[in-house]
């Protein structure tokens, strides 16, 4: 995952004239054209088969057109103002065909008749290019056409309906709630994203969706003046599968403890609040001494650890070698897979992928390649199951048919494998969190996710988080600060020796997954309830400089 | 077309600001041409071609700024998008921190475009790609990699006369082998404006010969190590830094160049005398544009110069604030560097580590400037002036103001891309001791 871009785009065009430096092709607009409609699906279909007709006369035996408008709203604030409000679309037609067996794509903002056919022979000018060097032709896992079918994120408030101003005053009022607690600064944010995608295949599928997301967040930083040292703690919030109503949030959306954490919704000014409290206490807090700790790792901490260390490595591009350049290949193998007898952790480590769970970053109808989504094991009593495939890969799980994997971030960058929603399972047996802490003789319970890496393989990883509470026989003693967590991947979960039960089942997630060339982002959501791992080894982070 | 050139830029330019009636307008245009071809297991996968033109508008009222894009240029189109831009500025909030534009700047003409990258075709990519194929499968290993090539302008003007244009070309190539086992692993990347310099035969063996040379790797144990960093290892480790030379987050006091009790730390020897660090958009290898997106030019500029902090970044809003010129960020990240070879610094090393590369950085904590990543795609043991045998992959736990406290010496600074950023850097390999293994990892 690449906070570091996110956080980027999230701040663009910051107090200044300058113009934002915006993802490619993408347009500023007003709020109020956001909720136009766009292009009517029939007129869609039109181009759609335009474009389909030109790839098959041009020689492709396969082609995918998918026409997308893609809106964004970023409302960034600090202290008492408005740093930047900026609302984008990105407006066109990406076209995927193979052509003597080999990919070929080509994208344009030019979506009119003579933009598709143009567009749709140079895709198939590329396909035939790159077949002069293939081995193998493309072998696509058959998939029957669907018709005309829409689906839509099951949103109650639309995000982009809802006024600037209000969302203007929200986190001002957060800010301020921070800037008077005794908070140096505050950054705070909401994001809201809307995929249109139009989706339309030689197969004879026509897909139309509408996708919401939503990321209300905010840093809080306090700086100990005397001792030139600051700490930052960030919101407990996550990124949703779901429109405005995820920030009207009831009792029974919180999770009480040490600290409040959040189920399902979220309520930001409860949280800074808490953070403002929080993050002051960081600044005097123990710095751990280094040794191994039982972990209680809360699921808005867990989130990351599934996704690094689990999501990533059972991605079947990855184990078979084509991220081999960038983002990296797989501790996993085909062999592993196969041997039905690789112990990935413990027995109560049940690990599922789905893209359908409400709520939820991954949740669509369709993939990007026509496809319905589903769910499915990837790990079951501890033991690899499966892996994630999209078309062109599935035959080498030997599926009659792809898992639903496929994704682009926009009409402009061509579709591949990207990881599904993976989250462990509950446990089975009846247990609270305060359960798993009070038989902790040596331990940290850490909230909330923070600093990450994982190799190439992913075999060995650290981890940071948000706040650390030092566990002695059984209670909660007191903070520490300067933790980072550092394990190898199989003998991480195989120290697995408890999870809470699906009371405590609660979703993290990341807007911005980095993977592919050129780097692509997917969004994506991890559950999990509060889990226990044994002997973990634990690192003091605390430098000094000159 | 989406490639304008200066003329073809200015007169539309021009057309739109006499469109404007708000108290400052400032408008951009942008274009890009560029094309891809990724490839794994020694077989094209994915490959594409992108075109693009863009027009943004931003108007001021006051302190109150809206911005509007637009991708039609047809006289109605290009009118209505400096409405729209005003229309916003007007129910935008004031910004306190609004900053009037910039009057009418002298820029020289920069160096960044060769003609011979924009005429790259999909044929050029897939024969150059075809030979890269041919040295892995020669060598019986697994190839993956990934050639881009870009061909760019941008053009800003504004209502108080500024303008400024500037051409670019660029092409990325990045090639990973490995054998079918899985026990060895090589790496190269290759950066440049000019494509005629892009060699990705003769890239693809520096892939092939770290691959087999990493087979076989063994344990040693994790502890301070004196490491020889190649040049693309430096770009991973130093960019965190480089990011970080403001002078804002630092007098707010939340920067590693933050001073205890307030203030910053320019003026300070912060790192050893042999750290300079400096931009300079004529430099051959790394040329950049000669102005940055607020319409500043861009000079050579020192940022740190014998290991003391000569320069820090001050936006105009903090310049004013804080009672100094601007400084602009840099446009591009040059660390001179000195003399001896890879092979010199081999040589004269009792006990330590080659690494050719980094990967998965990141920061820690923020004050420390800590970071934490792996080494990758080729790590060896050097004892008595002797590459021994290739070794495990490391974690790391290392600041880079720490690592450049601790230099014996630098090599010759090349272009290294660090595909964390997909950034440029022209930086030197260098040896450090000192350096900080925390663990071990079986990633090949």
């Amino acid at each position: 995952m690449k906070r570091k871009d996110f956080l980027q785009m999230a701040g663009m065009g910051l107090g200044s004239l300058a113009l934002p430096r915006l993802p490619f092709g993408t347009r500023m607009i007003d709020p109020s054209e956001a909720l136009q409609g766009g292009m009517d699906v029939a007129a869609k279909k039109q181009l759609a088969d335009a474009a389909l007709n030109a790839a098959r006369s041009a020689g492709a035996t396969y082609a995918d057109v998918r026409i997308g408008r893609y809106l964004n709203q970023f409302v960034t604030t600090r202290e008492n103002r408005v740093q930047n409000i900026a609302n984008t679309e990105s407006f066109g037609v990406g076209i995927r065909v193979i052509a003597n067996g080999s990919w070929g794509f080509a994208a344009t903002n030019d979506v009119t008749p003579d933009g598709m056919a143009k567009t749709a022979a140079k895709a198939v000018a590329v396909a035939k290019a790159n077949s002069k060097i293939i081995d193998e032709p493309v072998q696509l896992a058959p998939q029957k056409g669907y018709g005309e079918v829409s689906w839509k994120t099951p949103i109650v408030k639309n995000t982009f309906e809802v006024p600037l101003k209000e969302k203007i005053d929200l986190l001002l009022t957060a800010n301020g709630i921070a800037m008077s607690g005794g908070a140096s600064f505050i950054n705070s944010a909401i994001l809201a994203i809307d995929e249109q995608k139009y989706f339309a295949s030689t197969d004879g599928s026509y897909i139309d969706q509408d996708i919401h997301r939503l990321y209300p967040n905010f840093n809080v930083t306090k700086i100990d003046k005397a001792s030139g040292k600051f700490q930052t703690r960030r919101s407990l919030s996550s990124p949703v599968g779901m429109g405005y109503e995820y920030l009207t949030c009831g009792p029974e959306n919180k999770v009480q403890g040490i600290v409040t954490r959040y189920k399902d919704r979220y309520d930001i000014l409860e949280d800074v609040k808490n953070a403002t409290a929080d993050v002051a206490q960081k600044i005097t807090a123990k710095s751990v001494e280094a040794g191994k700790y039982d972990l209680v790792l809360d699921p808005s901490h867990l989130w990351l650890t599934i996704h690094e260390s689990v999501a990533h490595p059972t991605e079947l591009d990855r184990v078979l070698g084509y991220e081999a350049n960038f983002a990296g290949t797989s501790f996993l193998s085909m062999d592993k897979l196969k041997s039905n007898n690789f112990h990935y952790g413990s027995k109560l480590m049940n690990i599922h992928a789905d893209k359908l769970q409400a709520g939820s970053l991954g949740a669509v109808g369709y993939d990007d390649e026509g496809v319905k989504c589903g769910e499915w094991e990837l790990v079951k009593d501890g033991v690899l199951v499966n892996f994630q495939a999209i078309r062109d890969q599935a035959h080498i799980l030997g599926l009659p048919h792809s898992q639903g994997c496929c994704y682009s971030q926009s009409w402009s960058d061509v579709q591949f494998q990207r990881m599904p929603n993976v989250s462990l399972m509950p446990g089975k047996e009846r247990l609270s969190v305060d359960d798993i802490i009070k038989d902790v003789k040596k331990g940290i319970y850490i909230v909330g996710d923070g600093s990450f890496s994982i190799d190439q393989q992913r075999y060995n990883f650290q981890f940071g988080g948000q706040m650390f509470y030092e566990i002695q026989d059984g209670k909660i003693v007191g903070m520490l600060k300067d933790v980072a967590y550092q394990a190898i991947n199989q003998e991480f979960w195989n120290s697995l020796v408890a999870v809470a039960d699906e009371r405590d089942y609660r979703m993290g997630g990341a807007f911005n997954d980095g993977k592919g060339q050129p780097q692509q982002a997917n969004a994506v959501s991890h559950g999990a309830a509060t889990a226990r791992f044994n002997g973990v080894n634990v690192i003091n982070t605390a430098r000094k400089l000159g | 077309m989406s490639i304008y050139n200066k003329e073809q830029a200015q007169k539309l330019l021009q057309k739109v600001l006499a469109f404007s009636k708000a108290d400052e307008c400032e408008v951009s245009l942008g274009g890009s041409e560029s094309g891809n071809i990724r490839y794994a297991r020694n077989s094209v996968s994915t490959a594409g071609e992108i075109g693009q033109l863009r027009l943004a508008v931003s108007s001021s009222y006051g302190k109150k700024t809206g911005t509007a894009t637009i991708d039609e240029f047809d006289d109605a189109s290009l009118e209505k998008v400096v409405r729209r831009s005003e229309e916003l500025a007007q129910l935008a909030p004031e910004n306190p921190e609004h900053m009037p534009l910039l009057g009418p700047q002298t820029f020289a003409d920069s160096i960044t475009y060769v003609q011979a990258t924009a005429d790259i075709t999909p044929d050029t990519r897939a024969e150059a790609v075809g030979k890269s194929i041919k040295v892995s499968k020669d060598a019986k290993l697994q190839a993956a990699g990934y050639l881009e090539n870009t061909n760019s302008f941008e053009a800003i003007a504004n209502s108080k006369g500024l303008f400024a244009y500037n051409k670019s070309t660029d092409v990325i190539f990045t090639i990973t082998t490995r054998n079918e086992e899985g026990t060895g692993s090589g790496y190269a990347a290759r950066g440049f404006n000019d494509v005629t310099k892009l060699d990705t035969y003769s890239a693809t063996k520096v892939a092939t010969t770290k691959a087999t040379g990493s087979i076989g790797a063994k344990a040693i144990e994790p502890g301070k190590y004196t490491v020889i960093l190649e040049p693309v290892a430096v770009a991973y480790m130093l960019e965190n830094m480089f990011f970080g030379l403001d002078a804002r987050n630092a007098d707010e006091g939340r920067s590693f160049m933050s001073k205890p009790g307030g203030g910053n730390r320019l003026g300070e020897q912060l790192m050893d005398s042999k750290v300079s660090i400096y931009s300079d958009p004529f430099n051959a290898e790394l040329p950049s544009s000669t102005w940055n997106r607020e319409g500043q030019p861009l000079d050579k500029r020192a940022w740190i110069e014998n290991g003391v902090v000569k320069n820090l970044s001050y936006s105009r809003y903090w310049a004013q604030k804080k009672n100094v010129d601007p400084v602009p960020g840099p446009g591009n990240i040059i660390m001179a560097g000195g003399t001896e070879s890879i092979e010199d610094m081999i040589k004269s090393t009792e006990k330590g580590v080659l690494v050719s590369r980094l990967w998965y950085i990141r920061m820690v904590d923020p004050q420390t400037l800590l970071l934490t990543g792996l080494t990758r795609d080729g790590t060896f043991y050097i004892e008595n002036g002797e590459i021994k045998f290739p070794v495990k992959n490391f974690r790391f736990n290392e600041s880079p103001v720490i690592m450049l406290n601790n230099v014996e010496s630098l090599g010759r600074p090349e272009r290294s891309i660090s595909v964390e950023s997909y950034r440029s850097y022209l930086v030197p390999p260098m040896k450090v001791r000192d350096f900080t293994f925390s663990s071990l990892s079986d990633a090949v």
